[in-house]
């Protein structure tokens, strides 16, 4: 779609499948996933790396797409919000954050779900202040954070296989 | 200037609520339950689209040219070279005149105002004659992509010539050379809007009290920091039609201004709401950005998209007004309020916006939730050469709050007196007006200072922290949803504020048709809730279209936190006129009387029979046969309830949100490090539709208030924004964001849906003075202003001869 640049082939597995795609040089991850592949799940919200709403894992580890140049990640795995959910359903982090209210306009979710997926890899069962410091590059207007941290405290425990932690102990 | 008379309203007169009965909630037992917002699901997913995610056929696009001078008259703009860029389609500039078929000229682009406020339409979508502050959109080049459109917006030539600038409010009092807006006012001076009224004996209620404090209070301006920028794509059809497609809270309002401008009728035009991240007020007003794309649309007859880059987002402005503050308070030695006197000046900025709205607000929202029996209000708003100021949530209810609370901390300070017993004593009754004609029904503050004052462990606490750790305690109210519609052309007394269209088929669901506008808070989720709880259904059979003013009945929008109070009681009365068609229908079939029948978790029955009935889906077969799709409507009117001076009805609402606060800071007494540990949050929400939802309007006020007292700030140099940025515009992190406990207290408003008010802005309100009095308790020094930054701290520190613990008035603990 853009002009004015030779563009130069891109080789990307993204969620699952592999895409070639004909990008310009200067082109973002984020760019690429957007208007290339009608991704239109990752978000851009400052173009500055500030925001965190462009988060999405490269070869599993979570990067902002927007300060991102595709090409540097040239055949890398990618992983953006719609590889999520898989075919039954809800990753047990979105079904976390949709019960427990931790989303409300939404345009930051993308980013923290894929922030928190990353964390989620390396710890089995984050502490509160490991989640916050985890979070910490994705600003949310709305929610003040408060259960979106502790949907991803209940997504951890979920996935280690325990119930979700007591209504009394949140 | 204007003299108000003096007041009208008897203080303390007792006013009955109008009452409704509220049948047996039986229904779908949804109400009070923590709910997921319906379209969490979409937004987890990242299905939710949202403006800029919408992808059309020929999209073109639009990038803004914007102002590098503060005030300058353009002298001429030459475009030619940036037409000639590869890719470029377009440039509009305010010199062009954009004919629209089968509408009479109305000029140029320039020439056609708007504005929120019918009283100041001071705004174009792209200037003719002069630009008024640094970043003001004055081209907008519209392309095949982006990069084109940036491009071309690089060779846009404008020959400049500058006039004075002004960035002081207080220079902007006096006469000035060239007004910034030469038609407002009758003065020489930049002063847009004066308010001025008195209530009571305020001299008298000086002269006589024992104490009289005072403090001139400064806060900086702020913006809304929304993650979604600005978004809008305009298209325009050969059909004649124009849809415009935005990121909006206030679809019917950006309605109206379309047509203004364009001249085209409203029935041509169609407005479309996506998915909205965030508005806060930022998007509760028709944008330049929304009228240019229009323009460039008709101009090419190709769908045009315009997103704002952050920066630009910054620019489009109308967040909380920059404020010097000038308060006296009157106490009596028994801790009674006499007076209050406030004189504000605001710095508005370049335009209008909603700041006619806020000069009143800025008085009429003193007056409660405490008596008092005089009070005296001036307040000034000036346009300035920066980004204008406008409405952010709490608007006109923060700042001043944030002095009267702190100066009250102070009163109680100097009296002897705890901070909860000064307030007790002070507290508006229920079913009462206030000094200046505010009618209060339902009012829970006591029960909020109980419970707040008990959860956060203050009679064992309060000045008894180590130097350095401190508790303070802050309140606030706030309207569910302004009295009055903005726009006065049909009888605001007639005039339904919001109403909600129903429709049930053979296939057992409901369709919710509602103007009002889903931002992220919720309002869809309350409209399908109240819908099935009325009908005894789940969630599952109910789906909202809100989106579009095509199908949706009019609602005047998100903001002044109006939805689920007006929305909510449109929607129930619409829910419980098609109940009735269900229930009769029912009866019919079952051969009984439609007044025993009731709706009952998915059944219509025999209210003392309930294994005499239908399911709902063969209540409904009933009910279509012979019928067709049911259909049912609902509004809500406000019964305008206000004083006679003039501007009483700014302040006035159906109910009002109370809050009270406690905050816990921790300051290091050597740097003025300081951080808030933890919020204990009472909000009287009239009644808690979604507990869930009501907990996260809390807890996201009390980050957006701690933002505004930690560090959020519009800095300038002299007239130009320096921090457009999110790394310097500081909005606290997950790090910095405290514990917060949220108490919902419920009053059972009477006119209420179901009993609810608001917690969408009341909850901002007391985070601001809570800490500012914790920080006190911490290190006994005032802070009068916003923000508090650690060397703001440090200074006051200081000046004040070093860090110490205020001594009393703390509560003997047995």
């Amino acid at each position: 779609m853009q002009t004015a640049e030779a563009r130069g082939e891109l080789r990307l597995v993204v969620n699952g499948t592999q895409r070639h795609v004909l990008a310009r040089p200067a082109a973002t991850l984020l760019e690429v996933l957007r208007d290339d592949l009608a991704l239109t799940g990752t978000k851009l919200g400052c173009g500055t790396g500030t925001c965190g709403c462009c988060a999405v894992l490269v070869d599993g580890v979570a990067r902002l797409s927007c300060l991102t140049l595709a090409a540097t990640v040239e055949g890398a795995r990618v992983r953006t919000i719609e590889g999520v959910a898989g075919p039954a359903g809800l990753h047990p982090l979105q079904e976390a954050l949709v019960a427990a209210g931790a989303t409300q306009c939404g345009f930051c979710t993308p980013g923290i779900v894929m922030t928190a997926l990353a964390l989620l890899e390396e710890h089995r069962d984050p502490s509160e202040d490991t989640v916050r410091e985890a979070l910490s590059g994705n600003l949310c207007r709305c929610t003040g954070y408060v259960k979106i941290v502790e949907a991803v405290r209940n997504a951890a425990a979920t996935l280690r296989g325990l119930e979700p932690l007591p209504e009394a102990t949140k | 200037m204007r003299t108000a008379p003096a007041a009208t309203a008897p203080a303390q007169e007792v006013v009955r609520a109008r009452r409704h009965a509220h049948d047996p909630e039986a229904g779908a037992r949804l109400i009070g339950a923590r709910v997921p917002l319906v379209d969490s699901v979409d937004k987890v997913t990242g299905r939710a689209v949202y403006t800029d995610d919408l992808r059309l056929p020929g999209l073109a696009h639009g990038v803004f040219v914007r102002s590098p001078r503060a005030h300058a008259r353009i002298v001429a703009i030459e475009v030619d070279r940036a037409r000639s860029v590869p890719g470029v389609v377009a440039v509009l500039t305010g010199l062009d005149e954009v004919r629209v078929p089968g509408v009479p000229a109305a000029g140029r682009i320039g020439d056609r105002r708007f504005g929120i406020l019918p009283v100041s339409q001071d705004e174009v979508a792209l200037p003719a004659d002069k630009v008024r502050f640094v970043g003001e959109p004055v081209a907008l080049v519209v392309a095949e992509d982006v990069l084109a459109a940036q491009a071309g917006a690089r060779e846009v030539g404008i020959r400049w010539q500058d006039l004075e600038t002004r960035s002081d409010p207080a220079r902007g009092l006096e006469p000035v050379g060239e007004k910034i807006h030469p038609d407002v006012g009758k003065d020489g001076s930049d002063v847009h809007k004066v308010v001025e009224q008195s209530f009571g004996d305020v001299a008298a209620a000086f002269q006589d009290a024992a104490l009289v404090l005072s403090g001139t209070y400064r806060f900086a301006g702020l913006t809304h920091g929304f993650t979604e920028p600005h978004a809008v794509i305009a298209d325009y059809g050969a059909d004649g039609r124009l849809t415009v497609w935005s990121a909006t809270q206030v679809p019917h309002y950006l309605h109206r201004a379309l047509a203004g401008v364009t001249g085209l009728p409203m029935h041509r035009i169609r407005v479309v709401r996506l998915q909205v991240g965030g508005g806060f007020g930022g998007k509760g007003e028709p944008l330049p950005h929304e009228l240019a794309a229009a323009f460039a649309a008709i101009r090419i007859g190709r769908p045009v998209k315009v997103v704002l880059d952050r920066e630009g987002v910054f620019y489009s402005g109308r967040g909380r007004h920059p404020t010097v503050l000038d308060m006296r308070l009157a106490v009596g030695a028994d801790g009674r309020v006499r007076g209050l006197e406030l004189d504000t000046v605001l710095d508005g900025g370049a335009f209008a916006s909603f700041g006619v709205i806020t000069t009143y607000y800025n008085g009429s929202l003193c007056t409660a939730p405490y008596r008092m029996p005089a009070f005296h209000y001036r307040g000034r708003r000036v346009y300035t050469n920066r980004v204008p100021s406008g409405a952010m949530r709490g608007h006109g209810g923060v700042n001043n709050r944030c002095a009267l609370e702190t100066l009250l901390d102070e009163a109680a300070q100097r009296l002897g007196l705890d901070p909860f017993d000064l307030r007790l004593r002070n507290l508006v009754e229920p079913d009462s007006r206030t000094v200046n004609g505010l009618r209060i029904t339902s009012m829970g503050l006591g029960e909020c200072l109980a419970r707040v004052r008990a959860e956060s462990r203050w009679d064992e606490r309060f000045r008894r922290l180590p130097l350095g750790r401190g508790l303070g305690l802050g309140c606030g109210f706030f309207i569910s949803g302004s009295n009055l519609p903005i726009h006065w052309d049909i009888d605001p007394a007639r005039y339904p504020q919001s109403t909600v269209h129903l429709k049930l088929d053979l296939d057992g669901g409901v369709t919710v048709h509602t103007g009002a506008a889903e931002i992220g808070q919720g309002s869809d989720t309350v409209a399908a809730m109240v819908v099935a709880e009325v009908l005894g259904i789940g969630l599952d059979r109910v789906r909202v279209r809100s989106r579009d003013t095509d199908t949706a009945p009019f609602d005047l929008g998100s903001y002044s936190s109006r939805v689920t109070f007006m929305m909510g009681n449109a929607a129930r009365r619409a829910a419980e006129e098609l109940r009735g068609q269900l229930l009769s229908a029912a009866a019919r079939r079952l051969g009984r009387d439609p007044a025993r029948m009731v709706v009952s978790d998915g059944r219509v029955c025999d209210a003392t029979r309930p294994q005499d009935g239908l399911s709902f889906d063969e209540a409904v077969k009933e009910a279509v046969s012979g019928h067709g799709a049911l259909v049912a409507r609902g509004t809500f009117v406000a019964t305008p309830h206000h004083a006679g001076f003039k501007g009483a009805a700014a302040g006035t609402s159906p109910a009002y949100s109370m809050s009270a606060y406690v905050a816990e800071v921790e300051v290091d007494p050597e740097t003025g490090l300081w951080r808030c540990r933890h919020v204990w949050a009472a909000h009287d929400c009239g009644r808690v539709l979604n507990r869930s939802a009501v907990e996260g309007q809390i807890e996201g006020a009390v980050h957006m208030g701690l933002g505004q007292v930690m560090g959020e700030e519009l800095v300038y140099e002299g007239a130009a924004l320096r921090n457009p940025r999110l790394l310097d515009y500081r909005i606290p992190t997950s790090l910095e964001m405290p514990g917060v406990t949220p108490i919902l207290v419920e009053t059972f408003d009477a006119e209420g849906p179901f009993g609810a008010k608001e917690a969408g802005e009341g909850p901002l309100i007391p985070v601001l003075p809570a800490v500012l009095n914790a920080l006190y308790d911490a290190v006994g020094v005032r802070v009068r202003g916003l923000p508090v930054t650690p060397d703001r701290l440090y200074e006051a520190m200081v000046a004040a001869g070093g860090p110490s613990k205020p001594r009393g008035p703390a509560r003997q603990v047995p």
